[in-house]
């Protein structure tokens, strides 16, 4: 009976939205039609390509990273900041447990031994997806999330590898602290935060973009390690000595 | 129109948060809403024959709109933050009560 609901209530605010989506009245612009020229995008992507100018204004080749972390950098930091927030909430509620998370299974030959071949190129992808944010698609997030799913493997494969890593909180620690300075810095020298004090170079070359790449090598550090210790969190929980 | 697929998939997601009494469900519901939602929000962006917003060497001007694609960076790490605590909280309950259904928590049957 609840289910018959639920599916009633669903088809009706589906047709709802179906019906409105893209009627006259409404904001949205159909499938592709879109103009860039009515949006506030206009402008991101003009500062970036206009021929009058010598070079972007933020010197990135990629517009959505210089948009994620020149434009709106202060958003990012705060992104930043609610990742961990999460990973101190999974943290709490896992020490609730004061108990070691066992499994049923021995991790395999398969798994243990490959897990030798491939972690490499997993943790080396991700170091260079966060490196070449700035130039190619990809950036700090994808990144560290990637380093995160190579600790995840290693968790997996390795009994002994089942502690706490105390490495990581340092890291994140210092990662962010690191954004917060990199941002005091520009408070100091441009008068605002975040500002791009660094030269922006040519565009296309990896040490370019000024503070974009610096910032984002530190976000995929940061991202990287919470992962990681949201992922230990959860296999160990709290352990008591 | 792949966009119609996009909020179909959002509301699948809705359907799940309704009716299943499984927690690891319901997480998994909220997963699939907001991957419905992300991928609609990407497609608001889409603009015909225009290229990834992404400078190379001769390739300027008719850029897909950046913004949307941005904006949809954060809801992803909102996310995982999300999933996170919930998975969480999930195992606290699975320790506490023995089952990850509603129906066994509340000790009524009655579906």
């Amino acid at each position: 009976m609840k289910k018959i609901i639920a599916i009633l209530l669903t088809v009706a605010v589906a047709l709802f939205v179906f019906t409105n989506l893209y009627s006259g009245d409404s904001d949205f612009k159909a499938f592709g039609e879109k103009s860039l020229e009515e949006t506030v995008s206009k402008e991101f992507v003009n500062k970036t390509v206009d021929p009058q100018r010598v070079q972007p204004e933020t010197g990135s080749a990629n517009i959505v990273t210089s948009i994620v972390v020149n434009y709106r950098g202060f958003d990012t930091m705060g992104e930043v900041t609610v990742l961990f927030v999460s990973a101190l909430g999974v943290a709490l509620l896992g020490g609730v447990l004061r108990k070691k998370v066992t499994f049923r299974y021995k991790p395999g030959f398969i798994i243990n031994q490959g897990m030798k071949i491939i972690v490499g190129i997993i943790l080396i992808s991700g170091i260079y997806i966060f490196v070449h944010g700035h130039l190619t698609p990809g950036g700090g997030f994808p990144g560290g999330a990637m380093i995160g799913s190579a600790f995840l493997l290693m968790y997996l494969s390795d009994d002994k590898f089942r502690t706490r890593i105390a490495a990581f909180k340092v890291l994140e620690g210092l990662a962010g602290s690191l954004i917060m300075i990199v941002g005091l810095v520009g408070l100091s020298t441009g008068g605002y935060f975040l500002y791009n004090f660094l030269p922006n170079g040519e565009i296309g070359q990896l040490l370019s973009a000024g503070i974009v790449p610096v910032l984002y090598v530190l976000v995929g550090l940061k991202v990287g390690s919470e992962v990681s210790n949201i992922l230990g969190d959860f296999f160990i929980g709290e352990v008591e000595e | 129109m792949s966009q119609y697929l996009y909020i179909a998939l959002m509301f699948v997601g809705i359907y799940g948060l309704l009716s299943q009494k499984n927690i690891l469900k319901m997480i998994i519901s909220l997963n699939i809403m907001e991957l419905g939602l992300n991928l609609f929000i990407i497609s608001t962006g889409y603009i015909k024959e225009a290229k990834a917003p992404i400078i190379l060497f001769g390739n300027e001007g008719n850029y897909v709109d950046p913004l949307p694609q941005a904006i949809v960076l954060t809801a992803i790490v909102i996310g995982l933050g999300v999933t996170a605590v919930a998975l969480m909280l999930a195992r606290n309950i699975y320790k506490t009560y023995g089952t990850y259904e509603i129906d066994e928590i509340r000790g009524e049957n009655d579906d």
